[in-house]
């Protein structure tokens, strides 16, 4: 069960969010809160603004209507926020984005060296913590042009987890990834939520959805058209437009998502 | 249906690919075309070579210390080059005050040349400790053979230096703000205690020593050397080569001269252009209209102008526009000069750099809370520039030579003071002889600028460890 927001401050609340590139009206009136320990999936055909959605809670993308609270700090223009908010919403792309001038282990120790001042041999054994818990400490000392897609990404995930961050943001983290990879790196992200981590995530992983999330967001046309919990939301899909987009990744789909 | 059992076996590459027969075949005698040209250069280099050898070597002049030494030969006359050596190399610096220039380039050396082995030696291991306290250890003694206690202390104390503040721990007292602002504070007073010389050196030396170490979490001994270089060095040469006026007579920069001369503006614009170049890129791809327009304006005006009419401009017009009685010397205007030209050059080398970084890189870095300057500096700064490195070196070794069209404003750098030397009544009708030196010593030192560029570009190769 979902714990509603009311229980507790919510980890991420967004009210009536609008955002335009140039005259494109990308963001409609979106509202979502997300609560502490909640993992909520947001899917929805490309295009629809789902990434765009998570890439305005942390400020890669400037919003300009409505209002997102993160951890109870409101973003605005003001910069010290925006480098607070950053400081505990932890992100993963799809390409990765690993340092490539950095081994995996400086990638893991720059962030709370040079933001958090942690002293260097204190980043060093949380780094190495992480790096276990994403099974691969034995490469720690390789650069991440040596690791497969898989590696990289469950680097990224360790490097999020040494800022020890209230809230992981997901943009499609498994899309770039050759097919025999994806369950390495989501056994990872089922792991990292049985923790207790605060996870929206932007995936088309529906058997991912279905055993992590809490609730089930689908995006069409920069809205949110329906809410629902995972079950409910694969079993009846109440607008044609989620009956359309599960129907058509399923169909296909159905093999890799049941894996 | 076809299923295959065994794995095909593994075989050698047929002769005609092996060996040196096989490397002459594919690189000399790949096609009629090719064998053809060559032969031809082959031929062209047996009859070019000798004669030039001949001149240069066989029948030269090299022993004797006057010009009637070389009257019965045919071949080049070096004893010419011998004699004058001082000459060219430091120009009119007086005799006795040489030493300070050859301390300073002894230091040089002796500081920078670990940094130069660390790069061409393993990471990791006893050789690299052994060649770099080696080398800093043999230009203490060195300094103190060559010069004297006074100078063997002072380059025992720089060159020990970074092994000593590499086992400092960074004090962890937070604010870095107020620890460049206690650093300030405490140059700006030893600048006011003693204002010139000696001293000033000393001050600047403290106060950047002292917000390094309070602003640089970690930094090994390679880092500190570096360090110092970039900071104590300079301020050190500029104490040696002009003097204090008490320890150190005073030597006027319009003594300065010879390939002393050339290195110092080359090395004051490669360590000036590339810093300001920098910035200058950033600027150019900022999203504050104002900063952005500043620096295209400044990029495209000093693009657009030749570095003679730039030179002419800083010799000629500046002063036309300073105060009466203000003086800004010539040599410092001639720097200022080539380093803000070469500066607009580099900006668009780097800019190249820049744009060969994804937006994911600078995404990645924003996300993990890496505030602008952190992450330029971090990120994406090492990747950018060891993306552009064959241009920047390329603009170094422009700059290097293009030293030289100082003599347009009377300094005497090597090519003027080979003129001058040229200009002996005693020593007329040498004047292939003084330009094939300088080509020589011009060569030597871009040639190995190159080719550590090379090495440096393999080393930092990171995708393919």
């Amino acid at each position: 069960m979902p714990r509603t927001p009311s229980e507790d401050t919510p980890a991420i609340s967004i009210r009536h969010l609008h955002k335009w590139y140039g005259a494109f009206h990308v963001l409609r009136d979106v509202n979502l809160t997300v609560a502490r320990g909640e993992k909520v999936v947001v899917c929805g055909p490309s295009g629809s603004g789902k990434s765009t959605l998570i890439r305005c809670i942390n400020r890669l993308e400037e919003h300009q209507k409505g209002t997102i609270v993160v951890d109870g700090i409101e973003l605005t223009d003001n910069l010290k926020r925006i480098d607070r908010i950053r400081r505990e919403v932890g992100m993963l792309f799809q390409d990765f984005n690993l340092f490539p001038h950095l081994t995996v282990l400086e990638n893991c120790i720059l962030a709370p060296v040079w933001v958090r001042r942690v002293p260097e041999k204190e980043a060093v054994q949380t780094a190495m913590h992480y790096l276990e818990r994403v099974r691969i400490p034995d490469q720690a000392d390789k650069y991440p042009g040596q690791l497969s897609g898989g590696q990289q990404q469950r680097v990224a995930i360790a490097r999020c987890l040494c800022m020890n961050p209230r809230v992981m943001l997901f943009d499609e983290p498994t899309s770039a990834l050759d097919p025999e990879m994806i369950k390495e790196v989501l056994d990872v992200m089922v792991d990292l939520a049985q923790t207790g981590m605060t996870m929206v995530c932007v995936t088309h992983e529906m058997g991912f959805a279905r055993t992590v999330a809490d609730r089930v967001v689908f995006m069409d046309g920069g809205e949110i058209i329906e809410e629902n919990e995972p079950e409910a939301f694969f079993a009846a899909p109440q607008t044609a437009r989620a009956r359309e987009f599960l129907g058509q990744i399923l169909s296909h789909g159905q093999q890799a998502a049941g894996a | 249906m076809y299923v295959k059992h065994e794995r095909h076996p593994e075989l050698p590459p047929p002769p005609s690919e092996l060996g040196a027969l096989g490397w002459l075949r594919h690189n000399l005698f790949s096609s009629w075309g090719n064998a053809l040209l060559t032969v031809a250069s082959v031929a062209l280099l047996c009859w070019t070579i000798p004669p030039v050898l001949r001149w240069a070597v066989l029948d030269a002049t090299w022993l004797g210390d006057t010009r009637d030494a070389c009257l019965d030969s045919a071949g080049a006359c070096w004893v010419f080059i011998k004699v004058r050596l001082g000459m060219l190399a430091y120009g009119f610096y007086p005799q006795a005050e040489r030493w300070r220039i050859d301390l300073f380039f002894l230091l040089l050396v002796a500081g920078g040349g670990p940094l130069v082995l660390g790069s061409l030696l393993p990471r990791r291991g006893p050789a690299r400790t052994l060649a770099t306290r080696g080398l800093a250890a043999a230009g203490a003694g060195l300094a103190l053979v060559l010069h004297g206690l006074l100078p063997g202390l002072l380059a025992a104390a720089y060159l020990g230096l970074p092994s000593l503040l590499a086992r400092l721990r960074a004090p962890a007292a937070p604010g870095a703000a107020a620890k460049l602002g206690l650093a300030l504070l405490a140059g700006v007073a030893v600048h006011a205690l003693a204002p010139q010389g000696v001293a000033l050196a000393a001050g600047w030396t403290a106060l950047t020593l002292t917000a390094l170490v309070l602003l640089v979490p970690r930094a090994d001994e390679q880092g500190w050397r570096l360090a110092l270089l970039l900071t104590a060095l300079p301020a050190l040469g500029a104490v040696l080569f002009l003097g204090d006026g008490t320890w150190l007579p005073e030597v006027e920069t319009d003594r300065w001269g010879g390939m002393f001369l050339s290195l110092v503006i080359a090395l004051v614009g490669i360590a000036t252009s590339l810093p300001v170049g920098i910035l200058l890129a950033l600027g150019r791809r900022s999203s504050l209209p104002v900063i952005r327009t500043l620096s295209i304006c400044y990029i495209e005006l000093i693009r657009g102008v030749p570095l003679i009419s730039v030179l002419f401009m800083a010799s000629v017009m500046l002063p036309l526009t300073l105060p009466d009685g203000m003086h800004v010397d010539k040599l410092l205007r001639a720097l200022v000069g080539v380093s803000l030209f070469y500066a607009a050059y580099m900006a668009e080398v780097v800019r190249g750099g820049l744009q060969g970084i994804g937006r994911g890189q600078y995404e990645a870095a924003q996300s993990l809370g890496l505030s602008y300057p952190k992450a330029m500096i971090l990120v994406i700064m090492p990747q950018a520039l060891r993306l552009v490195i064959p241009g920047i070196t390329n603009t170094f070794l422009g700059l290097m030579k293009d030293t030289t069209l100082v003599a347009v404003i009377n300094l005497m750098d090597l090519l003027g003071v080979i003129k001058s030397a040229l200009a002996d009544s005693q020593w007329l009708g040498f004047t292939k002889e003084a330009y094939l030196f300088a080509a020589l010593a011009f060569w030597v030192l871009c040639f190995g600028l190159s080719r550590f560029a090379l090495h440096l570009e393999r080393r930092l190769r990171y995708e393919k460890h």
